[in-house]
């Protein structure tokens, strides 16, 4: 009888914990999904922000064609980038030439002194902020989830209920994120 | 929080034993101590505010604070608090609200004026952590647990003078001095723990915050500026000093166990200890 009973209460802890790790690997999975998105909103916000900073930039410096066309054709990529490997590379080539992009106007006295151009550069500083906040706070919560996949006793029975690989952090080229963390250095 | 809440519930047993046989006066307690406790959980953050005389801002007003905040409460994963500001020359900070839906955080004219973007990043997240830990909802529940042991304390007190003729009953008179000392200590005893409650809240709103900025070098300096300049307001306000983000109160040398805050140094010193683990 005693046998009984002590096997009941196993089977129930059991399955207690089974029901806590699902639970809690679905709301992570969705928390991560969500997070996704909002990485996806606060970049497409900045590349909206782009157009206007390329037209600012090509009323005073018209002839610097190619690099106009670099940055048109690099945000074009960025926003049909799918994923999370997909974008980072995108992101990566983005930087690229929005860093040209700036040099160029490096040259231009004139256009920086414009209210127009620094509104802009002000705009885009604040959004590379909140792409870094929301890029934290997505590798945040993958972190979470893969840890939950690992552990003990999640990792016994993660794998049987669907959850079979790690997500990924969505990780700037090293040299590119010193880049996108200042990426208004504007030298006099 | 559960041995405090059994803390209340001894208290409450004993002020049932010491009333012997009248029940519904124990009840009418209660329940009136029940009221009082939703009403300051409902309305605690609405009083909060308007007892520091803060203001709403919006974006436009000041665009330097409202992205600060905005982008640490998307590192959160928080929606955006509501945003005010108090105008006294301290620096001091206090976010208050019962769920990161209804939160609001406000920071004086002083602490904007000291700080530089880093210090005022460690301050809010900070009181961000508070909002993400649900810290508020912590103190008031905590508060309203004094509040009822110290209104069980009252009525103890009140109802002694009338019961002078029960002492027929040996094990009536026992509870009769139980009863007397739970009414003395108790409300000492849960003040006590609702500040040492309130203090270790604070050292996780530190650590949340090195947390979130990844850098705790903005916060501790943000505490170094504090310590030099103090953070003692204008508006002195007991019920709601546990709030702040430093101590609002002028100094009573009374001893630790009654302060709000822990010592700005040992958080200090703390954070540093982050800095090595990491």
């Amino acid at each position: 009888m005693l046998v009984v009973i002590i096997l009941i209460v196993v089977v129930v802890l059991v399955l207690v914990a089974v029901w806590a790790g699902y639970n809690s690997l679905v709301r992570l999975n969705v928390q991560a999904d969500e997070a996704w998105s909002d990485i996806t909103v606060q970049l497409k916000r900045r590349y909206d922000l782009i157009p206007n900073l390329v037209n600012t930039v090509q009323g005073y410096a018209s002839h610097e064609k190619t690099v106009f066309e670099d940055v048109t054709k690099a945000r074009a990529n960025a926003l049909s980038a799918q994923g999370v490997q997909a974008t980072a590379q995108a992101e990566n080539q983005f930087q690229q030439t929005l860093k040209s992009l700036f040099a160029v106007s490096e040259n231009y006295p004139d256009l920086k002194a414009t209210e127009n151009f620094q509104q802009l550069q002000a705009e885009l500083t604040d959004t590379e902020d909140k792409i870094m906040a929301s890029r934290r706070f997505y590798n945040g919560v993958v972190r979470d989830f893969n840890t939950r996949r690992k552990i003990f006793p999640t990792n016994v029975f993660a794998s049987i209920l669907g959850y079979k690989t790690d997500k990924e952090f969505f990780e700037l080229d090293e040299a590119a994120y010193s880049q996108a963390a200042e990426p208004v250095a504007v030298k006099f | 929080m559960v041995l405090f809440i059994a803390f209340v519930g001894l208290v409450a047993w004993i002020f049932n034993k010491f009333l012997g046989g009248q029940p519904d006066v124990f009840y009418g307690v209660l329940v009136g101590a029940i009221i009082y406790a939703a009403i300051m959980y409902y309305s605690g953050s609405r009083l909060a505010l308007a007892v520091n005389g803060a203001r709403e801002i919006k974006k436009q007003d000041n665009p330097r604070l409202w992205n600060i905040i905005e982008n640490l409460s998307i590192t959160d994963g928080l929606p955006m608090p509501r945003v005010f500001i108090m105008d006294d020359p301290s620096p001091n900070a206090f976010a208050t609200g019962r769920n990161p839906q209804g939160a609001a955080v406000c920071c004086t004219t002083g602490l904007l004026s000291i700080m530089n973007d880093q210090e005022l990043q460690g301050v809010f997240a900070h009181e961000l952590g508070h909002v993400k830990n649900y810290d508020i909802r912590v103190s008031m529940v905590a508060f309203a647990l004094t509040a009822v042991i110290s209104l069980i304390a009252d009525v103890i007190f009140q109802l002694t003078w009338f019961r002078g003729n029960n002492r027929d009953n040996q094990n009536n008179q026992l509870f009769f001095l139980f009863g007397i000392v739970a009414a003395i200590l108790a409300p000492l005893i849960a003040t006590m723990i609702q500040l040492a409650i309130t203090r270790q809240r604070e050292y996780l709103a530190d650590a949340t915050s090195a947390l979130t900025t990844r850098y705790p070098e903005g916060l501790i300096s943000a505490l170094q500026k504090i310590e030099n300049t103090g953070s003692v307001l204008q508006r002195q306000n007991t019920a709601t000093a546990h709030l702040f983000f430093a101590n609002p109160l002028r100094s009573h040398s009374l001893a630790n166990l009654f302060s709000t805050h822990p010592p700005i140094d040992k958080r200090i010193a703390r954070l540093r200890g982050m800095e090595d683990h990491a």
